[in-house]
């Protein structure tokens, strides 16, 4: 289950608790006697200012002890199958012993408080207890361990992401004795993951229904996000849908605002829509968004975007986990697929110390069920290592998808047949880069160019279709068993020669790239760089 | 018009050999094949008529270009498709679908509208080619 079998190179007794925090008084030698609450030893908690003068005091006596001793720190658990694992990243404040720390995750997230509470004698503790089982150097960075902590199933109410987040991110976040925390991984068992229903459709039932295979989907961003009115708006949709494209998509914060209420504009977005059907023969979309500041709001939106025959809706992430999975059952019942733009997760998924690393939000939005997400391009103008995007992507896709730390992954996942997520790869690409994202990311993906669009010299139209055929064009060499990601530029060029809008569009955004390094990249084995 | 559907509607037409090579991809792939023609290209068709069955035990791309051209004989004026079907666990799906072969004039759809109340429009989409009985459109 997990990648490496190090051994545990921390010692589990003898360390010296003095060293546990700079405030700290102890006058009490210690010993860990490797038996969970052994009867008697000196308490204290970490980041504590505590003086205790009795040598010895039970594990049940008023006061405070290390989570170490409270069951929390158990090396020898063996993880059931029906447990719902951990990876965190931690940052114990200076001496701070690991264990301590990752037992004070554990503890934070699952039964305790900061001191000895009698109460505990009432419930079977033992149980419901997370187990920190495991805390791992990162190669390079001696500030830094993964802990991995067990929490038992019953810690988690069905089918409810908003309670497995206050569960395991509620607390302990801002805990005094680490600089620093990250939830790295989780291994979601199917126990667990049965008791959700995931995508209203899956990446198999959306392409079934939209009659389109073997190639990634095509979208853009209606730009400028914001001021354009629902009339010129949907001018943008038509062409864009007409020349090409699978999809268009109204930005994050395309809600109802004064200049363009959300009822003008799906009436408008939806006659580009149809009118883009008639001319192509193909089934189109725009993803409605019906974000709104209550749940009211947006059923009353959903339900228009229903009647007026749109194929889609979208929600930000900013309206919570709660009203994601409502809507996401809305969809189901209503066959309208559901799109989720990831707006906001920037400010927790992105510095590698502290925060939830987005392959989390990607397991809890599958759970959820969403049936598109933003996950990265690589080559785009988002923040995204090329390993980490592909481990979001096989998270979002694949049934069962191995730990593989070269792609960030830390524990097996077996998705127990929950569809798969349609991952969108959506910010600074364009025609000239199709090679390498048909490399990185497959066919399953929506390919999402806003500005590589609506930016091209002939027009909306034309940057739609230069988009297609430069899809179709790499698509058809790499089934053809060419070297693609060699030839490129060589088959995108040979197709322009029958399109004058490839050629355009390679004429003005051939050589952009965007090379910056990654904030965050994964680090507990030698990774290749790209 | 140029319908659009399909994997490569944005490229030229494809030739014998760019076929085969297609079907090369998808057998090599474990993906089965087959062709599916009709005269009624509505966005919303999705059970064209099967030209045979699915060619489950075929592994030689050569004998299934020599189904689509006697398909193509029989139906010259017909829209015809070429499916690869994944039938791996998991997809259980088509992987990949193309047109091979188009009718010479593709007059399109016609988009209907009928007004409903606080501006409601319900559309309809129809081919032109359909108002006629199948067998005589194109």
């Amino acid at each position: 289950m997990l990648y490496s079998k190090r051994d545990r190179s921390i010692a589990l007794s003898g360390f010296d608790l003095k060293t546990i925090g700079p405030t700290l008084c102890i006058r009490s030698a210690l010993t860990l006697s490797g038996v969970r609450f052994c009867g008697f030893g000196s308490r204290i908690g970490v980041g504590m200012e505590v003086e205790i003068d009795q040598a010895e005091t039970s594990r049940w006596g008023a006061g405070v002890i290390p989570y170490t001793k409270m069951g929390f720190w158990q090396p020898d658990y063996e993880p059931k199958d029906s447990d719902i694992l951990a990876a965190f990243r931690i940052t114990p404040q200076p001496n701070v012993p690991p264990e301590e720390a990752g037992a004070a995750v554990a503890g934070e997230s699952s039964t305790a408080t900061w001191t000895v509470v009698w109460t505990d004698r009432l419930t079977s503790y033992e149980h419901y207890q997370a187990k920190c089982y495991r805390v791992d150097p990162v190669p390079g960075n001696p500030e830094q361990f993964i802990a991995y902590i067990a929490y038992d199933l019953d810690l988690f109410e069905e089918g409810s992401i908003a309670n497995m987040t206050s569960s395991i991110i509620g607390n302990v976040f801002g805990f005094k004795a680490l600089k620093a925390l990250r939830l790295e991984d989780l291994r979601i068992p199917p126990h667990y993951t049965k008791t959700f229903q995931g995508p209203p459709h899956g990446i198999v039932m959306e392409r079934e229904y939209l009659n389109k295979f073997g190639r990634p989907l095509l979208g853009a961003t209606i730009k400028p996000k914001l001021g354009l009115s629902a009339r010129n708006y949907g001018r943008v949709v038509y062409e864009g849908l007409r020349g090409g494209l699978d999809f268009t998509k109204d930005d994050e914060n395309i809600n109802s605002q004064p200049f363009m209420r959300w009822r003008d504009r799906f009436l408008y977005c939806m006659e580009g829509v149809q009118m883009a059907q008639a001319e192509t023969g193909e089934v189109k979309g725009h993803y409605l968004n019906i974000t709104a500041g209550t749940m009211e709001e947006m059923y009353e939106r959903a339900e228009f975007a229903k009647e007026l025959g749109s194929v889609v809706v979208m929600i930000d992430l900013t309206i919570g986990y709660t009203a994601m999975t409502s809507m996401s059952k809305w969809c189901r019942r209503n066959g309208v697929l559901l799109h989720l733009h990831r707006a906001g997760h920037s400010t927790f998924t992105r510095q590698k110390s502290h925060g939830v690393n987005f392959r989390v939000l990607a397991k809890w939005s599958r759970l959820i069920g969403v049936d598109h997400i933003h996950a990265g391009t690589i080559v785009g103008k988002l923040e995204g290592d090329p390993n980490s995007v592909q481990g979001y992507y096989d998270t979002l896709r694949l049934d069962k998808v191995s730990a593989n730390p070269v792609r960030g992954l830390y524990f097996d996942q077996d998705w127990a047949s929950m569809p798969g997520v349609m991952p969108v790869a959506s910010g600074g690409i364009h025609a000239g880069q199709m090679h390498q994202l048909l490399h990185y990311l497959g066919d399953d993906v929506i390919l999402q160019f806003g500005g590589g669009t609506i930016g091209h010299p002939m027009g909306i139209a034309a940057g739609a279709s230069a988009n297609r055929v430069a899809l179709e064009a790499m698509v058809k060499a790499r089934n053809e068993g060419r070297d693609f990601l060699q030839e490129g530029e060589v088959i995108l060029r040979k197709a322009a020669q029958g399109s004058p809008e490839l050629e355009a569009a390679l004429d003005v955004w051939g050589s952009i790239t965007f090379d910056y390094e990654s904030t965050d990249t994964p680090d507990v084995v030698a990774t290749p760089s790209f | 018009m140029r319908i659009t559907q399909g994997a490569f509607s944005f490229l030229p037409d494809l030739s014998d050999e760019e076929i085969l090579a297609q079907v090369s991809y998808s057998l090599n792939s474990g993906w089965s094949v087959s062709v599916e023609f009709t005269d009624d290209p509505h966005p919303r068709n999705t059970y064209w008529s099967m030209w045979g069955l699915p060619m489950f035990d075929l592994s030689e791309p050569a004998g299934v270009l020599e189904e689509i051209n006697r398909c193509r004989q029989t139906y010259p004026n017909h829209y015809i498709r070429v499916n690869a079907f994944d039938s791996s666990y998991g997809r259980q799906t088509t992987a990949l679908s193309f047109i091979v072969n188009r009718p010479a004039d593709e007059p399109g759809f016609r988009l209907s509208r009928s007004e409903g109340h606080d501006r409601r429009i319900n559309y309809s989409i129809t081919s032109y080619a359909s108002e006629k009985p199948s067998g005589q459109r194109y």
